[in-house]
């Protein structure tokens, strides 16, 4: 094996609902991230992009056929039990979901939600914990990490809470964290933050990640390379720049010149406003 | 109709004497939060003095960033929620003070889009159910007129009138936004209120309706009041924008002036926000700006 990180070959995923014939939601996917590495996952809604975060989490619903291969840290996730996947779920791979308020009971502070990955996966004693839970809110950029750990989620504002989310899937240093849309419901000046969170995470640890999105600007300065998938099928896949600057695939192209179409000096260049930057 | 003490600063209506389709003078409204414990309550200003004008067939656009009290302006001028002060006249009624028996013919005037078709529509119905809705409420037509206009409106939404009864379910989320802006056309209102309408679809889709919105526009002189926190999508749809802060307008003016020269610091946020992505995907492309 090389010493790739995670090495998806030929993965294929039916869903097959009830009484349904099968639907086809991805077909022979390979991809290989590497260590530290922050792969771009571009495609719209029904591209295929949710299901391999969860494919590869072995997050799937029953009823559904998977064949291939994903090998993680050289070691088969596709064979392995419920109890062995326990082990690199939220501890060697962990999953930043879209929507932050629903990822984080309610009812529960926040610092002790950050605490319980500790105690899931790590042996360390409460102090400890509690030590490692304001570091972790420091890192994600909180100033005041003692106010944070004791409010509840419904105190937090989106971006906040997101942060929190994130504070949480680096607990245990995983080597690659897997972000399903994890800015795209924060206004433009929080997605900022966020990246600007990210990036210093990987800086400092080194950690993988497999980012997907459905805008390209959002990938832009953040990836090294990008995927595009269309109908479950990867289309296109190469550099960041190169994938951005010469699109091949046409749905590609298509996806980058609305991307342009819908940054601000768009209607500066169609001449309708004249740009004083 | 009552003139507003800032009416200078608003949205030129162009020499037209009545065409001001919605506007809004002083409003304010206020919530009571626990943030101190479960018995001590605090009031928080989601909107707090709110004036402005949409001149008939134009589109304002409301930017801020979360939590800075757009929704609530949304919420108070199509009468979901009652503003504590200030007037909202739709046409020749200010709406602001009416009850709610009273509220139910001006509803047809003016018509909501929310964010998340999901959760927007019952998932029990079929694409004709959530679309004849608002007649049945208002007690129109006979059956086989409102199917026919259930059916006039998918088309021009640009879906299949052979559609009409899939489920809800059946559809996906770009689809349902276009069932919602035909509910929303159901009672052929004049004033459309678009919250955050198409910031849950992906950008191609997005591109679509938002192409979609402005054909209706211009084939019913629609207005549009378009909050959103995407400012290059607002400046694409929008001939004025207005810019929402802590439940205040901090800044308005037409789209050239607020992207070119914003004044306000919320403002200039807004604006480097999304220069900052747009300049990303640039230097990307190699085409340093």
């Amino acid at each position: 094996m090389s010493r790739a990180l995670a090495e998806i070959s030929g993965l294929s995923v039916h869903y097959t609902p009830t009484g349904g014939k099968p639907v086809l939601a991805l077909d022979n996917v390979s991809l290989s991230i590497s260590q530290g590495e922050v792969v771009g996952i571009l495609g719209e809604s029904g591209s295929g992009k949710s299901t391999l975060a969860a494919a590869i989490m072995r997050l799937l619903p029953a009823r559904t056929e998977v064949t291939g291969c994903i090998f993680f840290e050289d070691r088969d996730l596709m064979s392995m039990s419920e109890r062995e996947l326990c082990a690199i779920r939220g501890r060697r791979i962990s999953l930043i979901a879209q929507d932050p308020a629903i990822a984080l009971n309610p009812v529960i502070r926040v610092g002790t939600q950050i605490s319980e990955v500790m105690r899931a996966h790590l042996n360390i004693s409460r102090n400890e914990r509690k030590q490692n839970v304001q570091e972790l809110l420091c890192e994600v950029g909180f100033d005041d990490p003692d106010r944070i750990a004791r409010a509840y989620p419904h105190q937090l504002s989106g971006g906040q809470r997101q942060r929190v989310v994130i504070a949480q899937a680096i607990t245990c240093q995983p080597s690659l964290v897997i972000a399903d849309e994890s800015t795209s419901k924060l206004d433009p000046s929080l997605q900022i933050q966020i990246l600007e969170v990210m990036s210093r995470i990987r800086r400092r640890h080194g950690t993988a990640m497999l980012w997907i999105s459905h805008d390209p600007a959002t990938l832009a300065g953040f990836a090294d390379r990008i995927v595009v998938m269309h109908q479950g099928r990867i289309v296109e896949l190469g550099e960041t720049n190169q994938i951005l600057h010469r699109p091949q695939h046409a749905y590609t192209q298509k996806l980058v010149g609305l991307a342009r179409e819908l940054s601000l000096d768009a209607p500066m260049r169609r001449g309708q406003l004249e740009y004083a930057n | 109709m009552r003139r507003c003490a800032e009416a200078s600063w608003n949205m030129p209506t162009e020499g037209h004497a009545n065409a001001v389709a919605l506007r809004v003078c002083g409003l304010s409204k206020r919530y009571w939060v626990r943030d101190k414990g479960l018995w001590r309550r605090s009031a928080l200003n989601a909107a707090c003095d709110v004036s402005f004008d949409i001149p008939a067939g134009r589109t304002l656009g409301l930017v801020g960033s979360s939590g800075s009290g757009k929704s609530t302006v949304a919420r108070c001028v199509t009468r979901l929620e009652r503003p504590d002060a200030g007037e909202i006249w739709l046409g020749e009624t200010d709406i602001a003070r009416l009850k709610a028996a009273e509220i139910r013919p001006f509803r047809s005037a003016i018509q909501m889009i929310f964010q998340d078709p999901v959760t927007s529509m019952n998932p029990r119905m079929s694409a004709a159910e959530v679309i004849e809705e608002p007649l049945l409420i208002q007690g129109r037509g006979t059956r086989e007129d409102r199917r026919a206009n259930c059916a006039e409106l998918m088309e021009k939404v640009q879906l299949s009138a052979g559609w009409l009864d899939r489920r809800i379910t059946e559809f996906s989320g770009g689809q349902r936004q276009r069932i919602a802006i035909a509910r929303a056309l159901t009672l052929r209102p004049k004033v459309l209120v678009l919250d955050e309408a198409l910031s849950g679809l992906d950008i191609s889709t997005q591109a679509e309706v938002a192409e979609l919105l402005q054909e209706l526009q211009a084939a019913y002189s629609l207005t549009y009041l378009f909050i959103s926190h995407d400012l290059p999508l607002v400046a694409r749809m929008a001939d004025w924008i207005a810019v929402m802060s802590a439940g205040k307008i901090v800044e308005q003016g037409p789209v050239r002036e607020i992207i070119s020269n914003p004044k306000h610091p919320e403002t200039q946020k807004l604006v480097g926000a999304a220069a900052h992505f747009g300049a990303a995907l640039a230097k990307a492309q190699g085409a340093s700006a």
